[in-house]
């Protein structure tokens, strides 16, 4: 940084104008965060790559010694699946920038494949040292396949046309249970139809096999990743990387600079499909059986989320973002957890957007006594009101607690008479809430802070009565907000470089 | 220069190219030639077909007729990145860096046309990459330092576009000079910069032919760049050429005064 320049070559009659010692040294005058994170953020850009990727592998490996809780475990092997899926994802999209929705097809294909080859379905049982090679190759061959096609086109154009090859294929494993070629033949069973193909071989060679426990092939993703992001990160810092970025940057330029643009678009699709090709065989190894419903748009959104999320266009940035969702969903799904993340997230979001600190103390004081008093007028006029238990769970409930106790005298739980009558209540509630928040980014100065608290109370009376008990919609929900209000705050993501588009 | 050598087959030949847009023709019938270490400029009023020209040589557009020669073979028909495989370089009239990547990372992008290792190789490492690695980075480091000090040390590792807009056109060359271009096309280098900047460009784009020794066809509008460095002179108007020669005699001839400032305008020259 601080090495100056080779003596110049240019004749000293001409100005340094281009020579400026205030810009020459503005990299050092750069203040990176402060306080702990700022230690934590200097730390890991000292740490060498290699370092960080070995903590993470040995870490990671390290979770079934740890615990013996399976569930665990198992939450860890998926997540591995989805870092693999989103470090794949990330070549096409994040570094050649090609809005890639086809994607989980090459997944799903590669799911299939394996499936057809290590099961009673043809009764044939490949040993893992052959189909899994097999299936990858072909699955990168299939990347170039559906990229043929899509290479004269970008951005919206593309998008459509890959998503019209996701469709196919779930078209493909739907139906593909009364197959002939074209009419040639009898029908006949390729893809299982809507109920899949079960009983698939876990992974097996020279007569070993891994058992379905998740930790084997926790290591089998995690050994996979390894090297998959050894590869990634050279390839990325070589000239193919160079010239994806470039890509990404201006194709026009690109093509102009000598670069195959065509070809580079082929490559980032087929690598990223490969990358996807090895997690589809895990896929179906580990569950012992492909599904046609797990290779649809739901996957396709939430690997796009963790892409985001995590900064499109870094490698590490994407994997802890697939980590980060993985983890978040999976803790949403028991409610007493979800209660945790959705104040905790409350809270931050008012500690990080209220300024000054007087407004945020009134609207959090505001918020304490506007809560106490509803309570206790409801209480007078319709005890039944504040009567209700709180969930913990799909059909448990509970008394007991800090939390608890906290709602308890602070939130509105109707005593449960018909459960239709608590979602009913919430249901109205939404509505105001969804109002109130509209009405909060029209109103400008006192008026909004003081609109603010029975806005998050509502949203709080909302969450109690109705979402916390409907997991599986509450879930999406709660990540879409997360992902809104990340978004908004971090636009790349959270280690993706933030890009200048026009200066 | 090309004066005193014998007259050999011309490195650029354009021989009778046309194109037109939706029956607009843009380019009509044009012969050009350009000789080895040659800097011929091309000028013209605006929409003369100047840029189309250089968007026809560099395979952007397909020519409706005629024929471009680089070295005696056509180059009609190749995608544009075989033919800066060939040996055809430029810079664009609006500047279209890889403004999210590093200064130097831009010049190794460039190479990619004269480099060979595989993805695989890169991906493992293999000797051909890593030496094609090394080499690529002394190569940008030089193209940078063509320029003096101003791409040079702290410069190499910050974004394109935190450059001013002068060390961007500095930029778009070294860029365009990193494919190992045997032709340059320059589109309007001095094009926004300042007197001294414009001077400075001058003596560098003489300098890319006598140290470099690269051929130069040059779009240029400021007529003192034009003047200080063209060996010849070409006059587009409506994608025809008006005149031909040295810049004096270029910048006297009536037809070329005529489409700059009007048929009415006298000769005072």
């Amino acid at each position: 940084m601080t090495d100056l320049p080779p003596p110049a070559t240019q004749p000293p009659v001409s100005p340094q104008i281009g020579v400026d010692e205030w810009v020459r040294r503005s990299g050092e005058r750069i203040v990176g965060p402060r306080g702990a994170l700022g230690v934590v953020v200097r730390a890991a850009e000292r740490t060498p790559r290699i370092v960080l990727l070995a903590a993470f592998v040995g870490l990671t490996a390290a979770i079934p010694a740890l615990t013996t809780n399976q569930y665990i475990v198992g939450v860890a092997a998926d997540t591995m699946l989805y870092v693999l899926l989103a470090v794949g994802l990330n070549v096409a999209v994040g570094w050649a920038g090609l809005l890639d929705l086809g994607y989980i097809a090459f997944y799903g294909f590669a799911a299939y494949l394996y499936a057809e080859l290590s099961s009673g379905h043809y009764n044939i049982h490949w040993p893992t040292w052959q189909s899994v090679p097999l299936v990858i190759a072909a699955t990168i061959l299939l990347g170039f396949v559906l990229a043929l096609p899509s290479r004269r086109l970008s951005g919206d154009y593309l998008a459509i046309v890959t998503l019209f090859f996701l469709e196919i294929f779930n078209n493909f494993t739907n139906n593909g249970y009364a197959w002939n070629w074209l009419g040639f033949g009898a029908t006949h069973d390729v893809t299982g139809g809507p109920t899949g193909l079960t009983n698939v071989d876990p992974f097996h060679a020279f007569g070993h096999a891994l058992t379905n426990r998740p930790a084997d092939y926790l290591w089998v993703a995690l050994a996979g990743f390894a090297v998959i992001a050894v590869a990634l990160t050279y390839a990325n810092k070589s000239r193919t990387g160079r010239a994806w970025r470039a890509l990404r940057e201006d194709p026009l330029a690109a093509e102009l600079m000598g670069m195959p643009v065509k070809w580079l678009m082929l490559l980032a699709v087929a690598v990223g499909a490969g990358v996807a090709g090895f997690a589809g065989t895990v896929n179906a190894a580990y569950y012992q059986g492909v599904f046609p419903t797990t290779f649809y748009f739901p996957l396709l959104i939430t690997v796009y989320a963790m892409t985001i999320l995590g900064g499109a266009g870094s490698l590490g940035g994407v994997a802890l973002g697939a980590i980060i969702v993985n983890v978040l969903l999976e803790v949403l799904r028991a409610p007493d957890h979800a209660r945790w993340v959705f104040y905790a997230l409350a809270i931050a979001g008012l500690l990080v957007k209220l300024r000054p600190w007087r407004v945020l103390a009134g609207v959090l004081a505001g918020l304490a006594a506007f809560g106490v008093v509803v309570h206790a007028i409801v209480a007078a006029v319709w005890p039944r009101g504040v009567g209700g238990p709180i969930a913990v769970g799909p059909t448990s409930f509970t008394t007991h607690g800090f939390l608890a106790t906290v709602i308890r005298h602070w939130m509105v739980l109707p005593k449960h008479t018909y459960t239709v009558d608590n979602f009913r209540l919430g249901n109205y509630a939404f509505v105001i809430v969804i109002g109130c928040v509209l009405a909060c980014t029209v109103v400008k100065g006192w008026r909004r802070w003081v609109l603010l608290v029975p806005t998050l109370w509502g949203a709080a009376f909302v969450w109690e009565n109705v979402l916390i008990e409907q997991a599986p919609t509450t879930r999406p929900l709660l990540l879409g907000v997360i992902l809104i209000v990340l978004m908004a705050t971090r636009p790349a993501g959270l280690f993706g470089q933030t890009r200048v588009e026009i200066v | 220069m090309s004066e005193t050598e014998p007259r050999k087959q011309p490195l650029l030949e354009l021989r009778g190219l046309s194109v037109s847009f939706g029956g607009l023709s843009v380019i009509d019938g044009l012969d050009l030639h350009v000789d080895e270490h040659e800097i011929v400029s091309v000028i013209g009023p605006n929409g003369a077909g100047k840029t189309t020209l250089f968007n026809l040589i560099t395979g952007v557009f397909r020519p409706d007729g005629g024929d471009i020669l680089l070295d005696g073979e056509s180059l009609v028909g190749l995608p544009p990145h075989k033919i800066t495989e060939r040996g055809v370089a430029r810079t664009f009239q609006t500047l279209r860096l890889f403004l999210n990547m590093t200064v130097k990372e831009n010049v190794m992008a460039a190479q990619y046309v004269r480099t060979r290792a595989t993805l695989l190789e890169q991906m493992l490492q293999l000797p051909r990459a890593r030496r094609e690695e090394r080499e690529m980075d002394v190569f940008a480091e030089e193209k940078l330092g063509f320029f003096g000090e101003r791409l040079m040390g702290y410069r190499w590792n910050q974004p394109a576009y935190s450059l001013s807009y002068a060390n961007r056109r500095r930029l778009e060359i070294a860029r365009a000079t990193a494919t190992r271009p045997r032709i340059l096309l320059l589109d309007e280098p001095a094009a926004g910069m300042n007197p001294v900047e414009t001077h400075e460009i001058t003596e560098l784009i003489g300098k890319l032919r006598d140290e470099g020794g690269y051929t130069i066809l040059l779009i240029e509008h400021d007529m003192h760049v034009v003047e200080g460095i063209s060996d010849r002179v070409v006059a587009l108007d409506h994608g025809v050429k008006i005149a031909e020669g040295t810049f004096d005699a270029v910048a006297t001839d009536p037809r070329v005064v005529e489409a700059y400032l009007g048929a009415s305008a006298t000769v005072t020259k």
